[in-house]
């Protein structure tokens, strides 16, 4: 392999992986503040690309225009799937875990069902937008622009939830929920509304990836579920609950199946990823930057 | 060995240290237990005792020292494996297996040194009725009320054939009378030969009840002797007994 | 304690006496219902509906499989596809390639699904709650991915069960399906039967232990680790047993149609429904569910509608949420529910 070929793929591997990275944050982020894996994150992102072919097929205007719109959405959705389902699965005195695990599932072939209702099985794409199809050529190295863009917007969306946390309020009240949730009841923070706008935000986070990916990759109802394991595994690498570490395990992710395809055949591409977790979490079962 | 049984007391801790981190829960106590004795075991919030339950009975392993439980060296002994050799405990706030009746929780204690199903419930049966809730043998052990739940937890404890039974605070917040009755308890398993160390804030109950008291402080021994040299200890009065006179 | 020869008290004796009834009665109800369902398939002789029988049977048979490993020992796997798939592998390429009959094949592939629960088991086990499932999930998904890109066991392809006349002797009935519903029965009631042993053994109590407290668990003598273990592999060796028996019946595999997430899903759902950690929770919870989905799928599912699915996903987030304990928990004595109710 030539140094040019390796560029090739790591840049390629760096920019998928910021992508996988914005697609993995607002599961980490729920899960950091109380302890809750969404089973139906992947019908987020699926529901997300889905909303912005629709978007783009009623308004005609460019995915990257209809971005904070799908956000907006998405927000709603994980505020309501809060509201609607998670809320009532935390009361549950037996077998709690179980529950959360099966409500979220439901959730989830609830929404696949949904979307395959309203879009049918076939698979989309979203048609002549600004980004789809175009290279940037950097001296015989190829990238194409949707995944440049990807990787900026997840920058932008790190950056904004960096500040999001250490400056506002709302930042402050997530990060005291998420330390004790009892204290934050004494000094009256509403935990339910806390626990909303979490969702919110974690699906907004997930709702600007689905945009991103609407313009390079097809839709169809079941493509959240193979994202969702790619983001599951990023979450339990990086720490479950861990912003900064979804952020460098999705790098890792990105750079680790950029290489394996090179290696193994590119069907077994996620091998590598998978195989990388597992390695990872059975020498530190809390992830790289995870508390236990 | 060189030990002579004789002389050999039931429970030795040598010169044990505790660090999580760069917290010491635990600096350099050293404890002799003779068998068929009942130590108290007291000290404020923080002195170190649960964590010393927690070294006896496996769940932590000491960063330094050794405890020696009837001639031997236990200190890298598994939880399960020490409670087969004859260590068995309660937990500060009652840890029942919610999802079994109260019969099946100490069955589960009765599996520690009898394979077969009928042994270990008869073993439990006994257990229970010893412990004075036979006539709970069937409610849903989440069921209890708060000083049944306690002689579930002793119950359970004992059904593993202890010859040490470690209880933590086992007469905390119980009313006087269910807190007379708990001592009862306690005196009738001390009676068939088992040690007992305890673990109490409730001086008043404990003191008349036990033969020997050691006073943890910060994590180390303070005072340790008869109940009735212990409490007339200066250190004690004033890192323990000033507060927790009033308190009780 | 005293010795264990002086009688007991009289009360305690009549606990001990109403307990082994108890057992027993268990027994017999399960003979009988067993029994009635054998009959079931001569007065069935519609061939959809026999087909919706031997997968509720199927189902139900490897739900009390998971329930082995999810119910009674608390560690929930969403990744038993891999032990369903080793299990319709090694049946269909011992059968195919070397002309071992299935029965040997189900064996051979319950034994592997065993010792591969027991060497994943040693680092998963070390995880706990949603650490655990996700580990068995992307696990599955490995297995998945290599079956699918292994020549030998036929690749995407898949493997296509020959032609044979209806034999027992190679569980293949292309006639009549009757025969795989009394197979079926006969697996379920074996899963059956085993729990049944095992919930009264040292192994149940100290499974049981151990979902509800591990540390405590432990401090009563109870070997943490070693329970897992032998769940797990009790549990992968049934599953595998469930594999086989579904490679036969429907005679043509591919990694898609054995070991796809799906089923991960398939076995815990019913026991969830029903009752995990119950003897007949999973049976209940497939009698539900499988007629539900494959009915709807049949009436709704037309043209990929997806209004099965929207059922499906509505069905269990409600019996998630309305009853965590599953639908046996509706029978349970009165006093019990009340008391569940005041928090």
């Amino acid at each position: 392999m030539t140094a040019q070929a390796l560029v090739q793929v790591l840049a390629s591997g760096l920019l998928m992986g910021l992508i996988y990275a914005l697609i993995a944050v607002g599961l980490s982020l729920i899960f950091g503040l109380m302890d809750v894996v969404n089973f139906a994150h992947g019908e987020f992102l699926m529901l997300a690309m889905y909303a912005t072919f629709g978007l783009v097929l009623v308004t005609r205007l460019d995915p990257v225009v209809l971005m904070p719109l799908v956000a907006a959405l998405l927000f709603v959705l994980g505020a309501a799937a809060y509201l609607g389902v998670v809320r009532f699965a935390m009361r549950a005195k037996a077998n709690q875990g179980m529950v959360q695990i099966f409500a979220t599932f439901g959730l989830a072939i609830l929404l696949q069902g949904a979307a395959q209702y309203l879009f049918t099985p076939d698979y989309r794409n979203v048609p002549n937008s600004w980004l789809g199809g175009r290279t940037l050529d950097l001296g015989g190295i190829f990238l194409p622009w949707p995944q440049i863009f990807g990787a900026l917007v997840s920058l932008a969306a790190f950056g904004g939830l960096h500040l999001l946390m250490s400056r506002t309020d709302f930042g402050r009240a997530l990060k005291a929920t998420r330390e004790d949730q009892g204290a934050v009841a004494l000094v009256g923070i509403d935990r339910n509304r806390v626990f909303a706008l979490g969702w919110g935000l974690g699906a907004a986070l997930v709702g600007l990836a689905g945009a991103v990916l609407a313009i390079f990759y097809y839709i169809h109802p079941q493509v959240g579920a193979s994202f969702a394991l790619i983001a599951y595994v990023t979450v339990a690498l990086g720490g479950f609950g861990s912003v900064a570490g979804a952020l460098v395990a999705g790098i890792i992710v990105g750079l680790v199946e950029a290489l394996t395809a090179v290696i193994l055949p590119p069907a077994l591409k996620s091998v590598g990823v998978y195989a990388l977790y597992l390695a990872v979490v059975f020498v530190r079962p809390q992830g790289l930057f995870g508390r236990l | 060995m060189s030990e002579t049984p004789v002389t050999e007391p039931l429970l030795r801790i040598d010169h044990v240290t505790l660090r999580f981190g760069g917290l010491v829960a635990n600096a350099d106590v050293s404890l002799a237990v003779p068998e068929g004795q009942i130590l108290g075991l007291l000290g404020p919030n923080g002195a170190g005792k649960s964590t010393l339950f927690n070294l006896i009975s496996g769940t932590y392993r000491p960063s330094e020292g050794r405890i020696v439980f009837r001639g031997e060296d236990i200190t890298d002994l598994s939880a399960p494996e020490r409670c087969r050799r004859g260590i068995a405990r309660t937990f500060q706030v009652p840890r029942s297996f919610d999802s079994m009746n109260v019969l099946e929780n100490v069955v589960v204690g009765g599996f520690a040194r009898h394979a077969t199903a009928a042994a270990a419930r008869r073993v439990a049966l006994e257990t229970l009725d010893f412990a004075g809730l036979g006539h709970r043998a069937d409610a849903v052990a989440g069921e209890l009320t708060p000083p049944e739940k306690r002689r579930l937890e002793v119950a359970r404890a004992l059904a593993t054939e202890p010859t040490l039974l470690l209880l933590d605070e086992v007469l905390t917040g119980l009313t006087p009378s269910e807190a007379k009755a708990g001592v009862e308890l306690i005196r009738k398993v001390a009676a068939r030969g088992v040690t007992v160390i305890m673990v109490e804030h409730v001086m008043e109950v404990v003191m008349p009840l036990v033969d020997r008291a050691v006073v943890l402080h910060l994590g180390r021994v303070l005072a340790e002797g008869h109940p009735t040299e212990v409490v007339r200890h200066d250190g004690v009065i004033t890192a323990y007994l000033g507060e927790r006179h009033r308190a009780a | 304690m005293t010795a264990a020869t002086t009688p007991l008290a009289p009360a305690l004796a009549r606990a001990e006496a109403s307990h082994a009834a108890r057992r027993r009665r268990k027994l017999i109800v399960a003979a009988l219902v067993f029994a009635g369902l054998a009959a079931l398939p001569y007065g069935l002789r519609d061939v959809y509906l026999q087909n919706v029988l031997i997968l509720t049977l199927m189902y139900a048979a490897l739900a009390q499989s998971w329930n082995i490993l999810g119910g009674y020992c608390g560690q929930v796997s969403l990744g038993h596809a891999l032990y369903f798939g080793a299990g319709a592998y090694a049946t269909t390429v011992l059968f195919v390639t070397y002309g071992v009959l299935p029965w040997f094949g189900m064996l051979a592939g319950g034994l592997l699904s065993a010792a591969v629960a027991l060497l994943l088991g040693y680092p998963c086990f070390r995880l706990a709650g949603h650490y655990f499932s996700i580990a068995t999930i992307v696990i599955a998904e490995i297995g998945l991915l290599l079956v699918h890109n292994w020549d030998f066991v036929g690749g995407a392809m898949g493997i296509q069960w020959p032609f044979n006349p209806d034999s027992w002797w190679t569980l293949q009935f292309a006639r009549d399906k009757v025969p795989y519903i009394h197979f079926a029965i006969a697996f379920l009631a074996l899963v059956w039967f085993v729990t049944w042993l095992i919930e009264g053994s040292r192994w149940g109590y100290w499974w049981r232990a151990v979902k509800d407290d591990a540390q405590a668990a432990e401090s009563l003598g109870v070997e943490v680790f070693r329970s897992k273990m032998a769940a797990a592999a009790v549990s992968a060796f049934f599953t595998a047993i469930g594999g086989g028996f579904y490679a036969a019946y429907v005679s043509y595999i591919d990694p898609e149609s054995v070991m796809s997430f799906r089923f991960s899903l398939l076995f815990a759902l019913p026991a969830v429904l029903g009752g995990i950690g119950t003897l007949w929770g999973p049976l209940v919870g497939a009698a539900i569910l499988i007629p539900l989905t494959e009915i709807s799928r049949s009436y709704l599912g037309g043209g990929g509608k997806g209004l099965d699915l929207m059922l499906y996903g509505i069905l269990v987030m409600v019996v998630a949420l309305a009853r965590p304990e599953g639908v046996l928990s509706l029978f349970r004595p009165r006093k019990a529910r009340a008391e569940e109710a005041t928090p």
